[in-house]
């Protein structure tokens, strides 16, 4: 099996099982109790807080453990939402190609009266500066852009974003699910007031995650009841999962300048290859994109088709297709890119991670190829545009 | 396995593929904006359905319903071909996700389609 779909969800690494591992089995205490084996425990907790706040460039008080990136996106928008207010500030900016964490989140806000801006990504998948400058205003009072997108892995101009933020006083969080453990961030450098993060994304176990909240910025509560993270966050810790989030997040921090050349090296070679393919189209800029990221639109075929048929010749992907997730309509993000919506129907994204090959990588290429034909020959709109009876949306 | 056996072998290996070229009546329904086109060619011959083709652009459930559809039509007198229903075309694939439902839909109208072009020649013959 080829499995190329890290941007769902990634292998565990043995580093991050072997961290996890001690939590199971004698390290069971509850890290609230005083008696000596909760203080053990404790100190479990608090290392891997100080490795996530060391390699986010944060100060371990800045860190809140949570259920994963959901939970972490969800409190964040709803803090801001909850300072804002209070000021009565009612307006917040994000991008239209968020993921739904966020955007559903917003729709919420939106019920609550709060005036929603979704800045334009573009046909690059990135969003401007000055559109977003133009956008803020004196009642703004969160500005929410992601640092890198999950299904066609363009990385946003944080570092500017946050630099316009401090200077209009605007809250800025970003959803850095999709980048930490693949590119290299750093909240101080990249003007961050607070950031979402989930261990499953990078090696780490599901279910895991981290809001990193610069002081000052009180957190509301999404759970009530014990004093856990700092009063924020209730509920007994889920240490062993915290434990393996801090030891896979610890390696890919280690190995993120030999990682970064290695996949993007692949993910080029594989760009190219598809490319190949008529009537295919990339979907997202090429540069200022995650380094395993590949995400492509075929014209006249349909996705999960071409899903089933990819995981029959033991190729895990993804698509954003309608079938493929029971909804009506194809990939938000691939239409707000200006992808019409028979063109987004036909996306297919594979995304690398270090443990992939180039040999990987030329079969892929081969399978894909094949596949696509194969579902073309029997596509009734590959035959129309082959008689000329319609006109290519991607030349 | 979010589909059964029998959707899976209909999908990896469709039956009656393929166009023919002086058939005598033609139907394509859906669009590609919803994401699923099926087109159904026939040959009839005396009111009996003497040979059927399809192209489908589609998911897994509108490839395994049209090739399905055809099967179940194909030798059989128009008549009954148009007694064809979605439900029968699910069910023949030992059923279908709720959500994936509607992709069967196509099949029953597709044949529908056909049959209704062929009349539409025929008075106009
Ligand atoms: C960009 C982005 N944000 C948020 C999430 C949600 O993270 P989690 O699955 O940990 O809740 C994901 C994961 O799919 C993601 O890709
Ligand atoms: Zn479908």
């Amino acid at each position: 099996m080829i499995y190329c779909d890290n941007a769902a969800t990634t292998k565990m690494s043995r580093a991050a099982i072997d961290a996890m591992l001690p939590y199971f089995d004698t390290i069971y205490a509850n890290p609230s109790s005083l008696h000596s084996a909760g203080q053990v425990a404790h100190e479990g907790l608090s290392e891997a807080r100080e490795t996530v706040a060391d390699i986010l460039g944060a100060d371990f008080k800045e860190i809140y453990f949570t259920s994963g990136g959901s939970e972490a996106d969800n409190q964040a928008i709803l803090s801001a939402a909850a300072i804002g207010e209070r000021k009565g500030k009612k307006h917040i900016i994000s991008s239209a190609i968020e993921h739904h964490a966020v955007l559903h989140t917003l729709d919420r806000l939106r019920d609550r009266g709060f005036n929603i801006t979704l800045l334009d990504a573009h046909e690059d998948g990135i969003v401007r500066i000055d559109e977003l400058e133009k956008a803020i205003r004196p009642d703004t009072a969160l500005v929410t852009v992601m640092y890198a997108n999950n299904e066609i892995g363009t990385i946003q101009p944080i570092r500017e974003i946050g630099c316009i933020c401090r200077e209009k006083g605007v809250i800025f969080h970003t959803d850095a699910v999709q980048a930490v453990g693949h590119i290299d961030v750093d909240v101080d450098r990249d003007n961050i007031d607070m950031l979402s993060l989930s261990a499953h994304k990078f090696h780490g176990p599901k279910g895991a995650g981290v809001l990193y909240a610069k002081k000052g910025i009180p957190l509301t509560n999404l759970i009530e009841g014990g004093a856990q993270e700092r009063g924020k966050r209730a509920g007994t810790e889920n240490l062993p999962a915290i434990a393996g989030m801090a030891a896979a997040l610890k390696e890919a921090a280690e190995n993120l300048d030999k990682n970064i050349p290695k996949i993007t090296r692949m993910r080029d070679k594989l760009i190219e290859h598809l490319l190949e393919i008529p009537h295919t189209v990339l979907n997202g800029d090429i540069k200022n994109r995650l380094p395993g990221n590949i995400n492509v639109c075929f014209e006249g075929i349909e996705g999960e088709s071409l899903l089933l048929l990819l995981s029959r010749a033991g190729i895990c992907a993804s698509s954003g297709s309608a079938c493929t997730s029971g909804a009506l309509d194809p990939s938000h993000v691939l239409l707000a890119i200006g992808r019409p919506h028979e063109i987004a129907h036909g996306s297919l994204r594979l995304s690398l991670s270090e443990a992939n090959t180039m040999d990987e990588v030329e079969i892929m290429a081969t399978e894909i190829s094949k596949v696509v034909e194969y579902l073309r020959g029997m596509s009734p709109v590959w035959r129309d545009l082959m008689e000329g009876k319609r006109s290519y949306v991607i030349q | 396995m979010l589909y059964s056996e029998k959707v899976m072998d209909h999908f990896t290996n469709p039956r009656n593929v393929g166009v023919i070229e002086d058939a005598d009546g033609v139907g394509e329904v859906g669009n590609a904006k919803c994401g699923d086109i099926m087109k159904i060619y026939l040959k009839i011959e005396n009111d009996v359905i003497t040979d059927v083709k399809f192209n489908t652009f589609g998911c897994g459930s509108a490839i395994a319903s049209s090739s399905m559809a055809t099967e179940m039509i194909k030798g059989k007198p128009i008549a009954e071909a148009l007694e064809l229903t979605n439900k029968a075309v699910a069910e023949a694939l030992d059923g279908l996700p709720a959500h994936k439902l509607h992709c069967s839909v196509l099949a029953e109208e597709a044949v529908k389609s056909a049959i209704d072009d062929y009349y539409k020649r025929k008075v106009n013959a």
